[in-house]
């Protein structure tokens, strides 16, 4: 009797041991195949072809080098740039881009869209070119927005430094605006666009990592890393210009309630409890995420915690929305760190939880269940409809630093990152990186939504191999033909664009907004498209995900034979419109 | 001749007898270990989840339960299940339920299973640990954060956390091994050429205070043979520790008590078989 107990509890204790054997196949959820295009078109409906080069952009990435105080972890610290921002700056109805570089007498590039399937990089001509110096400081990113509604797009460049606004001269040329109150030096290292009191001016966020009384190339001494891995409070600032009007802005972040010294690494803003008002998502590095609600254009109340995004910290390097159900509700998506073994975030897809709403709307992490939740070092991500079947697929890059291959600075990592502050907060206690890699030679993700509630990961299959260390993630439909091509740019690497080819059987519309009561550029508006029993709700940005921003074209994707019934725009004025049974696989122009 | 005979009996663990601060030492561990998660928890958010914490908890303490009546027939002391739940609690990491469940069963299970001469030869937590590691990295990491930055804080731990191992006999155990990691620490930072604060960082980490205080010291899993001998021990571990991290094993104190505990309690059990054999013989002497 007491061997066959033994008996049972051995056969028990081998099969608890087997359980992952079991399990680990539904961790593998990357088709680790490339397939031709033909395969690909037939079985995703859509294939991607890398055509930078071809195109006439030759951008290349390259990081700054900062203080010799830091320079045993340098490549750690010098790794946050690479942003690329779309608009169409002259107005010609072709998509033009915008890309940021970071080493000292670097240049950014803007690239103006030849309508041939080409790109000229115009930046120089521009006068928006030579920004990154050593005197005020380097690029990590851009937006665009018509800050004086005069119908063109400017630019804001948001660096480790100073803080550019360049007003857009009809298309032809940029001229720096001064006295912005733009704060003289500030490490920046996101951005976005918004008008939160509905007044049809931009205003615009600013979001600092490194402290802002720090000079990266000029430290007195190292102390100059997060006093935690995951419960940091001495990263940057964050500031809130109120647009005055006339290139003149106001800093409100205390007035309105927003004070927050995270490592932000990224800024996003739509109106995610449909009160008519845009809300303000932070995702920060070493730290949880932090989410405010906007009430009515005079205060942000912080519902972090209360709504369940701010609790867990991790280290969020991006914030996109999406409506991947397509119920008129959009998600957040935060890209986090996960290594096999070592460090398991996990991405976060915050969905809204059924039966809450308003200033006591709740979110759920469902990255498990929906199926996107481990992809690596993750970045910067974007929601789109890639092949016009109606759901809002994912692109996630991943890479942190790609060095020497074969070799890791995982272990170094693991051992600072557990030091009280004393230890990790000082950048000379951490092991010297040399050329080691980290998290480096990752596989972007191209997770296709099946609408159902599942992403299958078909990055290889549609032609998306390459592994530089991913950063700014752009959608843009960048030569007319009514589907979403993406632009990548990395770090140290070159800018990638993935032409997209789309099954031509799937309907699809866009629209251009125009603000009249609204800002001219229009951000903040939503957009409803009904169809088929079902709502997709997406939001104009002004800037979205890591150091990136989508075109102004808002692209729904409507499947097979479908039409929308219904599309209501939501202009960030408040104001309500409604299109009944609009053309489809076109694009509509419409003025508030 | 009565004069030769040699007294045999290991080292009884203090905690068997003795009440500490008026409580009966049994739960003293269960307190500290709760008070840990609790001051984390509130102050830092520093668990994954209340529910999947909870989990590893309730998943240790059934089959503890379970696997006591099956084999035993008795209802057991649930001290060491507790421990086990809430240390896996505590320190997996890991977003998905199952890898907690999994491994509080394989923690409880393998006291069960892995038994020579009716004692288990591995911590169980750390056992499991070490297990889900090798076999399920896909889905499964361990604590490897600080715990916020309150010096402060962490100093309360360390203090209250001292004291009460010290009530319970087994200080020197601690003691020896952050003596001997600091050590290796700095031998590790000579041979590498890696600053001495680096290398010395994890031990200020909220694992390592669940290393130093609940694992290497647990009396079910030590040699019983004297206290130099348990303080060899503990150096010993901190020796395999700098092996595995001169060669970057991560998890380096999760595999150095893997592989030296149970070499150390076979040696001990064999050892203490022996001369509880020679007992009678010399006794007739």
């Amino acid at each position: 009797m007491k061997s066959f107990k033994q008996f049972t509890l051995i056969i028990l204790f081998i099969g608890l041991l087997s359980i992952p054997f079991f399990v680990k196949k539904y961790y593998v959820t990357e088709k680790k195949i490339s397939i031709d295009k033909e395969s690909a078109m037939k079985r995703y409906g859509f294939y991607f072809e890398e055509v930078a080069e071809k195109s006439g952009v030759n951008f290349s990435h390259s990081a700054p080098k900062l203080d010799t105080k830091v320079e045993n972890i340098m490549p750690i610290i010098a790794s946050m740039g690479a942003g690329v921002a779309v608009a169409d700056f002259d107005k010609d109805g072709w998509n033009d881009f915008y890309l940021t570089n970071s080493s000292e007498n670097s240049f950014n590039s803007l690239y103006r869209n030849n309508q041939d399937g080409s790109f000229t990089d115009v930046a120089k001509e521009a006068g928006v070119a030579d920004l990154n110096n050593v005197e005020t400081g380097v690029s990590m990113g851009a937006v665009w927005g018509d800050f004086d509604n005069d119908g063109f797009e400017d630019l804001l460049v948001y660096k480790w430094g100073k803080t550019e606004l360049f007003k857009n001269n009809s298309g032809k040329n940029f001229t720096k605006i001064e006295n912005t109150n733009f704060p003289e030096w500030a490490n920046i290292n996101s951005a976005i666009w918004f008008d939160y009191d509905r007044d049809g001016l931009l205003d615009v966020v600013l979001g600092g990592y490194f402290r802002e009384d720090l000079n990266l190339w000029n430290l007195k001494d190292s102390r100059i890393m997060p006093e935690s891995f995951e419960y940091a409070k001495n990263g940057g600032r964050k500031y809130v210009f109120k647009n005055l009007g006339s290139g003149k802005f106001e800093e409100v972040s205390e007035k309105l309630g927003i004070k927050s010294n995270r490592w932000s690494l990224a800024l996003g803003s739509t109106d995610l409890n449909d009160d008519g008002f845009p809300d303000l998502f932070i995702a920060n590095d070493y730290g949880v995420s932090e989410l405010f609600f906007n009430d009515r254009g005079t205060r942000f109340i912080d519902v972090g915690e209360n709504s369940g995004v701010g609790f867990a910290p991790k280290s969020g390097m991006n914030a996109s929305f999406g409506d991947v159900l397509n119920q008129g509700k959009q998600a957040i998506y935060v890209s986090n760190i996960s290594e096999e073994s070592v460090l398991l975030q996990g991405n976060n897809l915050w969905m809204p939880k059924p039966n809450t709403n308003g200033m006591n709307l709740k979110f759920e992490n469902q990255a498990n269940n929906f199926g996107v939740e481990f992809a690596g070092w993750s970045w910067g991500t974007q929601f789109g409809d890639l092949n016009n079947d109606g759901n809002l697929d994912l692109f996630v890059t991943n890479g942190y630093i790609s060095a020497e291959k074969a070799t890791s600075y995982w272990y170094d990592y693991s051992k600072i990152t557990v030091g009280n502050n004393a230890i990790i907060g000082d950048a000379a206690n951490w092991g010297k990186i040399e050329k080691k890699s980290l998290a480096g030679y990752q596989q972007k993700k191209v997770w296709l939504n099946d609408g159902a509630g599942k992403f299958n990961d078909v990055a290889l299959s549609v032609g998306v191999s390459e592994t530089f260390d991913g950063r700014a993630v752009a959608f843009a439909d960048l030569w007319n033909r009514g589907v979403l091509d993406v632009i990548v740019a990395h770090q140290n690497a070159p800018v990638l664009i993935y032409k997209n080819t789309v099954s031509p059987e799937n309907n699809w519309i866009s629209f251009e907004l125009e603000g009249e009561k609204s800002n001219k550029s229009a951000i903040g508006s939503s957009i409803k498209v009904f169809w088929n029993g079902q709502v997709q709700k997406q939001t104009l940005d002004g800037g979205i995900g890591f150091c990136s921003q989508n075109q102004r074209r808002l692209h729904f994707g409507l499947g097979k034979n479908a039409a929308p019934e219904r599309v209501e725009i939501r202009w960030s004025s408040g104001k309500i419109q409604i299109i009944d049974a609009p053309a489809v696989n076109k694009v509509h122009k419409i003025k508030e | 001749m009565r004069a030769n005979v040699i007294e045999l009996s290991p080292i009884q663990p203090k905690f068997q007898v003795e009440k500490i601060f008026g409580i009966d030492s049994r739960y003293i561990m269960p307190i500290l270990i709760t008070v840990i998660l609790l001051v984390g928890q509130i102050s830092f958010g520093i668990l994954e989840s209340y529910p999947q914490t909870i989990t590893a908890i309730l998943i240790s303490v059934i089959f503890e339960i379970v696997l006591s009546y099956y084999t035993r027939g008795t209802f057991p002391h649930l001290a060491s299940a507790y421990i086990s739940g809430i240390s896996v609690g505590i320190l997996t990491r890991s977003p998905e339920f199952w890898t907690f469940a999994l491994c509080a069963a394989i923690a409880t299970t393998s006291k069960y299973v892995v038994r020579v001469k009716g004692r288990h030869i591995w911590n169980p937590s750390n056992f499991a640990i070490s297990i889900m590691l090798l076999i399920a990295p896909f889905a499964y990491s361990t604590l490897s954060i600080q715990w916020g930055n309150n010096l402060y804080a962490m100093l309360v731990i360390w203090t209250l956390g001292s004291i009460i191992i010290y009530r319970l006999g087994r200080f020197h155990i601690t003691f020896t091994y952050v003596l001997a990691f600091v050590f290796f620490a700095f031998i590790r930072s000579f041979i590498n050429d890696q600053p001495f604060l680096a290398e010395i960082a994890p031990l200020t980490g909220p694992m390592y205070q669940l290393f130093i205080f609940f694992m290497i010291t647990d009396p079910a899993t030590t040699v019983r043979s004297s206290k130099k001998v348990q303080m060899f021990i503990a150096f010993m571990i901190a020796f395999a520790e700098m092996l595995l991290r001169l060669s970057e094993n991560i998890h380096a104190p999760y595999f150095a008590l893997f592989i030296v505990g149970p070499i150390t309690n076979l040696i001990d059990i064999w050892w203490n078989s022996r001369k509880a054999k020679a007992k009678p013989a010399t006794a007739t002497n």
